[in-house]
């Protein structure tokens, strides 16, 4: 094994191991550890649908600079179990480091040999062996071994006490072998670390769009657990009584969709969680919130489907869906942030959409985006603020009244002398059942009218790089940071990148930025180009190439290098 | 007799005679006579003939879909626990297209009246079979007639330990009024399964066969038995009426969940900053 490395930028480190062997843990602590000590980090993971057995990794991308996307290559890796190797073969080349026991792995492995199973042995038990990793670790990023022992005794010694002395020992263990691998001719990592960084607050996708939805005012969820969405569930669970939001565990996604309704119709700000399939089972109640113009937030997280598909991997494939799903037409909104600070941001705003619209609003990320955990810069939460838009009912109010904007104002039972009507058939203004052809009319192009404000409101794409380019690589969603990091990497002043975090309805200045391309490219992580699509439809906009990934997996970084730098070298 | 409740002008969507209209008229008269404010009652109901009914009643509503009263009705009283909340349908929405909500609202446990119109057959899709459907029954679509065992909302409420069980019988409108009063005033859910009439596509289940197969509890039925009151909902000849079941008292829903365990204000009134707090927790997280 080459030891002689030297990272001055960006390491990957790869903890790998069977699900139920500790991993988890190692990543949190180990991540926590790097990003107080100033790095940046950006952690990515992807796991098999099964509890124990199986291989899962855990990315780390440490790096002097912000960084969000997922690599190929590994520079560091621990491999816990033999399978951990075969699991990762294609992504293990001559420069990745790997530190293993050769006792466990098979004395013929190349590799650095640390016997974790005889420090956790002697440390007192097998579970230590997890804690030696992260020692080792923390010590190849330069830690001190007193940072590691006051590590340790802050975080696992102040959980479980009477484990203190047995995972300091097994850290120190780890540390020791760091230091005799660690130096001039061998492995020197000097990333610069950063005081702000050390600051900052780790979140991953799940918890930026929880964090969006109590700051958009969310005080009552309904759910059904689906990955990749559960974590989100979670979360607001956990924050419940802190921020008095009514969570219930609904017996199925018809049932916490049809709650979420109830609630906004009595005044709350409901919010349902699910994936493609739980969505599936929703349809129905997004047609009714068209109908009854009653808002529903909506976090859709994808996973590559068709029906149960492939249950903890990532795909972009629910894009037509969100737009299409519901019988009927009626108008939506649907958001798709690209960074955990974005998602923040347009999750809080997705409620004070809903409410203003009075119409379903969708968040579309995927298994990918609410797994990945960053460093995220402050957030200035007076900014985002639940804006309502309820009013006092007086007598003879009429819920459906016809208005030039297509916006009825919303009254909620027991506020105000006028009665609320909701009516999930055809209704006139005063939410009554009606077959008047006439009234019907009205009531659909009241409905559809809305599309309007919708649209001037739509959050504009963001583009990156020069305003002067010649190539445009369109995206949207979680491919936000990995087609930006490309694009740098490439560094070509003709080329730009286009995201999008708002599908639908698209901003009216879509079509032009994509007009002014000589050549445009798609990037998504699905079949056949469904935003692609979308743009043709309803910017009128051809973009020509796709770059297409359907395999599970996000779109690495060597990936989206090579394929901009094919597509930039096409005259 | 003029009531709180009525409306003027209503082209009301029901066949002469169905026994939906002393059902519509004993419910109109219990809440007045509980002093209920129709400005404090939201009605909910699915789709179905019988689900029409809030659009004949001076109240709140929500007309939702097929099915899906009840989780919307939990979610209303759950937002505002000061108002009354009244589920209201037919047996295919409530016990066939939404029976997984019927199970788990009963478990659930939310301060609401689950009213059942039972009329054995689909009225508003025009005489199909329904889940409490007798042996037998023939429909242009069960043309052999019905042979699956007909679905017994009591038993099924009693089995889930419901707060509270009762039957009455549309033919007897006073007595569906004494009914719904104590369901109504029942603090918890409370299921009323309504026998009612379709004199349109029910011509097996009539007044005159409801009347001769059901019998009041008599006043020395003691509905907190649960062994007793499962026998009840079992037999097999007639249909006891009344209070079949009431559970020992339990929390509620809207009492369980953490949202109200420190602060009774009804959520959708709280008007706290968050700005706040939310620093905290982002703190917290670091
Ligand atoms: C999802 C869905 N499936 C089917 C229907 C059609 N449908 C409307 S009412 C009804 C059954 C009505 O029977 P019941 O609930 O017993 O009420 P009733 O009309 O007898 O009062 C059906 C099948 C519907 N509206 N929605
Ligand atoms: S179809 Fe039957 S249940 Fe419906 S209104 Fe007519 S008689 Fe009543």
């Amino acid at each position: 094994m080459n030891l002689s490395r030297v990272f001055k930028d960006d390491v990957s480190v790869v903890l790998c191991g069977e699900a139920g062997q500790g991993i988890v843990t190692v990543e949190k602590l180990l991540v926590k550890a790097l990003k107080d000590s100033g790095f940046n980090i950006f952690a990515t993971k992807e796991y098999m649908s099964r509890v124990r057995g199986g291989s899962n990794s855990t990315q780390l991308r440490v790096s002097s600079q912000p960084r969000s996307s997922y690599v190929d290559r590994i520079d560091l890796l621990i491999p816990l179990d033999s399978g951990a190797i075969a699991h990762l073969k294609d992504k293990i080349t001559e420069q990745t480091i790997i530190f293993g026991d050769k006792s466990v792995l098979g004395a013929d492995t190349d590799l650095v040999d640390v016997p974790f199973s005889k420090i956790a042995a002697e440390a007192g038990g097998a579970i230590y062996a997890n804690t030696a990793a992260l020692g080792l670790l923390m010590g190849l990023f330069g830690l001190g071994l007193k940072d590691i022992q006051d590590f340790v005794s802050s975080t696992i010694g102040s959980k479980k006490p009477e484990t203190l002395k047995p995972n300091l020992q097994a850290a120190e263990k780890g540390f020791e072998y760091a230091a005799s691998v660690s130096g001039p001719g061998k492995i020197e990592i000097l990333l610069a670390r950063s005081h702000e960084v050390s600051g900052q607050v780790l979140v991953n996708g799940a918890e930026a769009i929880g964090l969006g939805a109590i700051a958009g005012g969310c005080n009552f969820v309904s759910a059904y657990p689906m990955t990749p969405s559960t974590g989100i569930l979670t979360f607001l669970a956990a924050n419940s009584e802190k921020f008095g939001i009514l969570t219930e565990q609904a017996e199925d996604e018809i049932a916490a969709a049809n709650m979420a309704l109830g609630a906004w119709y009595a005044g709350a700000r409901g919010f349902v969680c699910t994936a493609g399939g739980g969505f599936a089972l929703m349809a129905e109640a997004l047609s009714l919130s068209g109908m009854i113009e009653t808002p529903l937030v909506i976090s859709l997280g994808q996973r590559p489907a068709p029906a149960t598909g492939l249950p903890t991997r990532t795909e972009q494939g629910d894009l037509e869906f969100a737009l299409y799903a519901g019988h009927g037409e009626f108008p939506r909104i649907i958001l798709a942030p690209g960074s955990a600070a974005q998602a923040v941001e347009l999750t809080a705003k997705a409620f004070n959409l809903a409410d203003k619209h009075q119409c379903p609003v969708i968040i579309l990320s995927d298994q990918y985006f609410v797994d990945a955990y960053a460093n995220i810069p402050p957030f200035d939460f007076s900014k985002i603020s639940a804006q309502e838009h309820i009013v006092k009912t007086g007598p003879g109010y009429k819920r459906y009244a016809f208005s030039a904007d297509g916006i009825s104002p919303r009254g909620i039972p027991g506020f105000g002398d006028g009665f609320v009507h909701a009516d999930s058939d055809e209704h006139d203004e005063n939410g009554n059942i009606t077959e008047d052809k006439n009234i019907r009319k009205q009531m659909s192009q009241k409905r559809m009218a809305k599309l309007e404000l919708m649209t001037k409101e739509a959050e504009p794409p963001s583009l990156i790089g020069s305003g002067d380019f010649e190539y445009l690589a369109v995206c949207w969603g979680s491919n936000y940071g990995v087609l930006k990091e490309a694009a740098e990497q490439v560094n070509n002043p003709k080329l730009a990148v286009l995201h999008f975090s708002q599908i639908f309805p698209l901003h009216s200045g879509a079509r032009e930025i994509i007009g002014r391309a000589k050549k445009a490219v798609v990037f998504e992580n699905n079949f056949s180009g469904q935003f692609a699509k979308i743009l043709k439809l309803y910017a009128g906009v051809e973009t020509g190439g796709k770059v297409l990934k359907y395999d599970g997996a996000p779109f690495s970084l060597e990936e989206a290098v090579a394929e901009l730098k094919k597509f930039t070298a096409v005259k | 007799m003029a009531n709180n409740f009525d409306l003027d002008n209503i082209d009301i969507a029901w066949c002469p005679g169905c026994g939906n209209f002393p059902i519509h008229k004993a419910l109109k008269a219990a809440l007045s006579e509980l002093n209920i404010d129709p400005l404090r009652l939201v009605m909910v109901s699915g789709i179905g003939q019988a689900a029409k009914i809030p659009h004949y009643i001076k109240a709140h509503f929500f007309n939702g879909l097929h099915g899906r009263a009840l989780p919307p009705a939990t979610a209303v009283k759950a937002a505002n626990p000061s108002l009354t909340v009244i589920a209201e349908s037919g047996e295919g929405d409530t016990y066939g297209e939404g029976g997984n909500h019927f199970i788990h609202t009963i478990r659930r446990n939310p301060d609401i009246t689950n009213i059942v119109h039972n009329n054995m057959v689909y009225g508003l899709t025009k005489g199909q079979a329904s889940p409490t459907s007798q042996a037998g029954f023939h429909t242009p679509v069960q043309v052999s007639g019905v042979f699956e065992e007909p679905f017994n909302p009591v038993a099924v409420a009693v089995s889930l330990n419901a707060s509270f069980v009762a039957r009455a019988f549309a033919g007897d409108m006073d007595q569906t009024k004494e009914i719904l009063k104590k369901a109504v005033a029942h603090k918890g859910y409370a299921l009323v399964d309504i026998l009612q009439p379709c004199v349109s596509f029910n011509k097996v289940n009539t007044f005159q066969w409801f009347k001769e197969r059901s019998y009041y509890l008599d006043s020395n039925y003691d509905p907190s038995d649960r062994v007793e009151a499962f026998k009840k909902a079992i037999e097999p000849d007639k249909f006891p009426l009344g209070v079949i079941y009431k559970s020992a008292p339990k929390p509620t829903f809207e009492e369980n969940v953490t949202a109200y365990k420190k602060d009774a204000v009804p959520i959708v009134f709280r008007k706290t900053a968050r700005t706040n707090l939310l620093e905290e927790l982002l703190n917290s997280m670091r």
